[in-house]
């Protein structure tokens, strides 16, 4: 089992430690709901040092991205700024999902999952053979995601003023240098606040400095929750090699324009939408008994579906999940829990944002 | 360290039983039990009127990470089910043995108590799971 550089100091915080795709990692530190509202309503921090961080440099670094990346590249001008794509196979199926940083037109970094990292380096390298570029794996780094409404004022508190002075004035999907670290107002819970990469030898110190600021530490339990109350997906649940962007609720991270950019997997989706996209990627607040987890059959007018993440929602006090479902316009459906159906309303697959409810009510 | 309580029975699938000596019994899930699951946010309780045999099915209890059954750990008729726990599951996670008590049953057999754990027993299972 392979353990982040942050280990001991889960061990230090009391968390309940589980394999999470071969990694050691804490799942919480006593209350997963508690862990939940703390970053709803304050700061909290996850260790997200088993996500691999890839540094692409080349000549070619941006048509290599073109070709390799559904979203395009191209839109990012401004040095730090950041992208989030889905990489395809040739039959249109996810990959993997990342976010990639822009920071020169031949340096880019990237951010890959921590379960799909060999598969992912394995296709990345075989893509980019033609290409004038080279891929470094950065296992040298840590990084850890500090999230809520007080989470950049916290950050910022620690940072001396030449500091505080780059990171600071981030916008949104930014991220900037402080020399060996890199800062970037990005993140997977619908919250403010920082990614922060760095050299893994300093993890325990600054896991130390954080908590000393009041920032709590948030196990994988809490991320899984918050990121699904904000409308995230996850890869190997809600989408996979086997499902297009277009039925994972991704459509709106493929780059169409220009026609001309031909992206791996791109004739597979234009296929896909010329004979009509078949199923839609939903949101179910569930109105009956029980709880929404993954792979519950849903039950809809026009036929069957299925959810891929589920929850019960601590902020909204309601189970939701997302759902693949038949193309169609219905508003309510029913969801077999335990061999009883139940009902649910089927809404955009958002619940939450900033601490706030953003369901129709 | 989970608390085991002298005074209750216990099940191998973790759940307590208070004698009431009126041919009822109280039961929940164990300290133990609860802190596995985690925050509870979901109990499906029996319906009074009711009946089961040991083993059957008989509730949900549905953390924020997964659902775990009931299972009824003595043959009966439910009489009474804790109704609060339908606006307040968590109270099985902070108070396991009192608040958070799950369904009164009307006991088929009285023998069937005898042949439970008592605190040392469950204690010692414990012990041999950590």
């Amino acid at each position: 089992m392979q353990r982040t550089p942050f280990y001991i100091k889960h061990l230090e915080a009391g968390a309940k430690m589980v394999d999470f795709a071969g990694w050691e990692m804490p799942i919480h530190y006593g209350s997963q709901l508690q862990e939940h509202h703390d970053v709803r309503t304050d700061a909290g921090m996850f260790d997200v040092s088993h996500m691999t961080i890839l540094d692409l440099e080349g000549a070619d670094a941006k048509p290599f991205l073109l070709k390799l990346l559904a979203n395009n590249v191209d839109k990012l001008k401004e040095s730090g700024k950041a992208l989030y794509s889905c990489m395809l196979n040739e039959q249109g199926g996810v990959i993997d999902d990342l976010i990639v940083y822009y920071l020169t037109d031949t340096k880019y970094r990237i951010v890959v999952n921590a379960a799909t990292r060999e598969k992912d380096i394995a296709w990345m390298n075989e893509q980019l053979k033609p290409f004038n570029a080279t891929l470094t794996f950065r296992s040298d780094l840590a990084m850890i995601a500090v999230q809520g409404p007080n989470a950049r004022d916290k950050v910022l508190g620690m940072m001396p003023a030449h500091e505080v002075a780059i990171a600071e004035p981030l916008k949104h999907f930014y991220g900037a240098f402080i020399n060996d670290w890199f800062i970037a107002r990005t993140g997977y819970t619908g919250e403010d606040g920082f990614e922060m990469m760095f050299p893994a030898t300093q993890a325990p110190k600054v896991w130390d400095a954080l908590l000393a600021a009041g920032i709590k530490p948030i196990g994988l339990g809490a991320r899984d929750t918050l990121r699904l109350e904000a409308g995230m997906n996850l890869y190997g649940l809600d989408m996979d090699e086997t499902t297009s962007p277009l039925t994972s609720g991704l459509g709106w991270t493929i780059g169409w324009q220009p026609a001309e950019r031909d992206f791996i997997g791109r004739k597979a989706l234009e296929a896909e939408k010329a004979a009509g996209v078949q199923q839609r990627f939903v949101g179910l607040v569930l109105t009956g008994k029980g709880v929404l987890r993954s792979h519950m059959k849903v039950v809809c007018s026009q036929g069957e579906g299925e959810t891929t993440s589920g929850t019960f929602s601590p902020t909204l006090k309601e189970s939701i999940a997302f759902a693949r479902i038949p193309a169609g316009t219905e508003t309510e459906c029913q969801v077999d829990i335990r061999g009883k159906l139940q009902s649910a309303r089927i809404v955009k697959p958002n619940f939450v944002r900033f601490g706030k409810s953003v369901l129709d009510v | 360290m989970s608390n085991v309580l002298a005074n209750l029975k216990y099940s191998e699938s973790h759940e307590w039983l208070l004698d009431n000596g009126d041919g009822t019994v109280t039961v929940g899930i164990t300290d133990h039990a609860q802190a596995l699951l985690g925050d509870l946010v979901f109990v499906e309780v029996p319906e009074v009127g009711s009946t089961f045999a040991v083993g059957d099915e008989c509730g949900v209890v549905e953390s924020v990470k997964a659902a775990s059954d009931l299972y009824a750990p003595v043959s009966g008729e439910v009489t009474e089910v804790n109704e609060a726990l339908g606006d307040s599951p968590e109270s099985v996670n902070a108070d396991p043995y009192g608040a958070g008590w799950i369904f009164k049953v009307k006991l088929a057999d009285k023998a069937q108590l005898a042949s439970l754990m008592d605190a040392a027993a469950y204690q010692a299972l414990l012990d041999s799971e950590a």
